[in-house]
């Protein structure tokens, strides 16, 4: 224990006296907090729409302003024809291009209905296909306001067309705000990066250095290395999560429904886990350099599989069962359920034994392929 | 050079108890290449044994399997009276070790460097205090125990080094290519710490590149591609091959080499 004491002295002396790696880990986190999750939203808003209005009736006026107002639409310009609209597009100026044909307003009076034409630039597909149903779902409610589509042709009101309205409402983000799904998500994602990058490369670095030769000539035992350099870290990934807790109050008013003692339970978990992880890299990799890229390899998959950006209701069976085994999966389901739903240590139990699993495993690993006589 | 292969280590066989290091027929094999092949020698305790060798020649191989830092791939090696294939912790505890690469850290103190490597050693925390200021006091480094290591000087270093290798009271201390790099009157304070702590009774096991520094050993080995081709003391060998100094001792034996050094 004596020993293990020294270790620990030594790596907060440095942790401590290094003041670039201490920024990065305090204020990096604060500052992308407060950044990425006004980026890293899905809702569509800003479509540069084109509109080809060969019509010029009262109809085709209404129908241009009519997705004016909507709030998603910026209406970027009135080309003169079908092909100058495409010619924006393919300069970027507009994600889709509208046509109102000749005869709009007659066909739709006379013969109760009327093909228009919607050209969507596709590169960036969510933006193409939220944009697109967003001008289809305005279209209707016109469609829907139509005279014609109301009033009989003499003038009196026919029974109108049952329609079925549908009252929705979000629950546990009641104003279906993306910020509330993103938070908690990039909370994830720092402790993510503190655990599993900080000590692969702390560790790799001593390796460079030569200082771990060093280190493996002592009688030091393994546990009370890697317990050296596992500590210093949780400890400050604890203090980063509690900073970002704090961040995410602050700024956007979000503070947990649930409990915050399991919050931290489950945090405390996955750090061990995480660092578990940076261990198991720091043991393979003999450069920092080769670090990074592994430890980058895995924060892809990681980023990409974990439901962070999408869920994983979504994704393909394969991949479902890949993002289970990702211990990133399991914590960013837990942190959202306790921060919006509320959600109590039985709801997440399972969750939790995931957790658990992962920081067994990934640790067992490091200690079974860390190797003081090669 | 067939007569030169019988070490004199025939001659002195006793008890591996007295003996800091033994070492019979060790080999470490990395594939096909055979980086240490089939050396035997052994090291008296309180001896000062230089282990030369060109670039290559399988020097540090060889002191990483007798720090417990390697295993053997056949052999047998006795350090402070334990083995290196069971029992490399052991050895550890009895062992100092001073690599090529500098091994403190740059972005820690003298003092907080010595507190560290003494702590991890088992050296209890008044023992290190009253140590580590008879320490700096004798290297005359008591303006610099504040500074950080990476601000002192490779000659000061080196030395600093040294002294926390040796700061445990170690039997045996293994020192690969100390001064390397180091001006010609540090690396003569070097030798004198050297000394002081052979004087101790600290076995001394010290690759070097200066044939100079090899003159100021007790014993010397000389190692071409993996085998130890001449052991003797540097007075003899030099007698042994007609020679004037030790530089031409080497000369002598490195011609032979086939290896290209590193």
């Amino acid at each position: 224990m004596k020993i293990l004491r020294f270790i620990l002295q030594k790596e907060f002396r440095q942790i401590f006296r290094d003041k670039t790696i201490l920024a990065m880990m305090f204020i990096a986190p604060t500052i992308q907090l407060i950044i990425l999750p006004l980026a890293a939203n899905f809702e569509v808003k800003n479509v540069n729409v084109a509109y080809v209005d060969l019509d010029h009736s009262s109809y085709s006026q209404k129908l241009v302003n009519k997705i004016a107002s909507s709030g998603y639409f910026h209406i970027k310009g009135n080309p003169a024809s079908y092909k100058e609209g495409l010619k924006m597009i393919a300069h970027g100026d507009a994600d889709l291009v509208l046509e109102i044909p000749p005869g709009f307003e007659r066909n739709l009076v006379r013969e109760g209905s009327q093909k228009i034409s919607l050209s969507v630039d596709a590169i960036n597909g969510t933006k193409a296909s939220l944009g697109g149903a967003y001008l289809v779902s305005v279209l209707a409610d016109f469609n829907s306001s139509l005279d014609v589509n109301i009033k009989l042709p003499n003038g009196t009101s026919a029974a109108p067309a049952a329609k079925i309205s549908i009252a929705g409402s979000n629950w546990y983000n009641p104003r279906a705000e993306y910020k509330y799904y993103m938070v908690p998500g990039i909370l994830v994602l720092l402790l993510t990066m503190i655990g599993g990058f900080i000590t692969a490369l702390n560790i790799v670095k001593e390796k460079e250095i030569g200082t771990i030769e060093q280190i493996n000539v002592t009688p030091i035992r393994k546990w009370q290395f890697i317990l050296g350099k596992l500590i210093p870290f949780w400890i400050v990934g604890m203090i980063v999560f509690t900073i970002g807790l704090t961040v995410m109050y602050l700024v956007y008013g979000i503070f947990p429904k649930g409990s915050l003692l399991v919050l931290y339970l489950f945090a405390a978990v996955y750090l061990v886990a995480l660092l578990g992880l940076g261990l198991l890299i720091s043991t393979f990799a003999e450069t920092q350099l080769q670090a990074m890229f592994i430890a980058y390899f895995f924060m892809m998959i990681f980023m990409l599989m974990s439901g962070f950006f999408t869920s994983t209701d979504s994704m393909p069976g394969w991949a479902r069962t890949l993002s289970n085994f990702t211990p990133v999966t399991h914590f960013i389901k837990v942190v959202r359920l306790i921060v919006l739903k509320g959600s109590g240590l039985r709801d997440v139990g399972t969750e939790l034994l995931y957790l658990i699993a992962f920081a067994f495993a990934l640790n067992g690993a490091a200690v079974w392929n860390y190797r003081k006589t090669k | 050079m067939e007569d030169n292969q019988s070490p004199s280590t025939v001659g002195r066989q006793s008890s591996t108890k007295e003996k800091a290091i033994v070492c019979k027929n060790l080999t470490k094999q990395f594939g096909d290449f055979k980086a240490v092949n089939n050396i035997s020698f052994d090291v008296d305790q309180g001896e000062i044994f230089g282990f030369l060798g060109a670039n290559g020649a399988g020097k540090t191989t060889a002191m990483r399997i007798l720090c417990g830092l390697s295993y053997p791939t056949s052999g047998e090696a006795m350090v402070a009276g334990f083995d290196v294939y069971r029992q490399q912790e052991k050895i550890k505890k009895n062992i100092g070790y001073m690599s090529q690469k500098f091994s403190l850290y740059d972005n820690l103190t003298v003092l907080e460097n010595i507190e560290f490597y003494g702590g991890i050693y088992g050296v209890q925390g008044a023992e290190i205090k009253t140590r580590s200021n008879d320490l700096v006091s004798t290297l005359g480094l008591e303006k610099e125990a504040k500074k950080l290591v990476g601000e002192l000087p490779l000659g000061w270093k080196q030395k600093l080094a040294f002294s926390v290798a040796i700061f445990h009271r170690p039997k045996i201390v293994f020192l690969d290519e100390p001064t390397g790099g180091v001006d010609p009157v540090t690396r003569r304070q070097f030798w004198d710490m050297i000394y002081e702590a052979a004087a101790n009774g600290i076995t001394v096991f010290v690759t070097t590149h200066y044939m100079d520094e090899a003159e100021y050993c007790n014993r010397i080995s000389v190692m071409v591609d993996g085998c130890v081709n001449a052991m003797d003391t540097p007075a003899n060998l030099k007698k042994q091959f007609n020679a004037h100094s030790m530089d031409e001792v080497f000369y002598e034996l490195a011609r032979s080499a086939k290896r290209t050094g590193d």
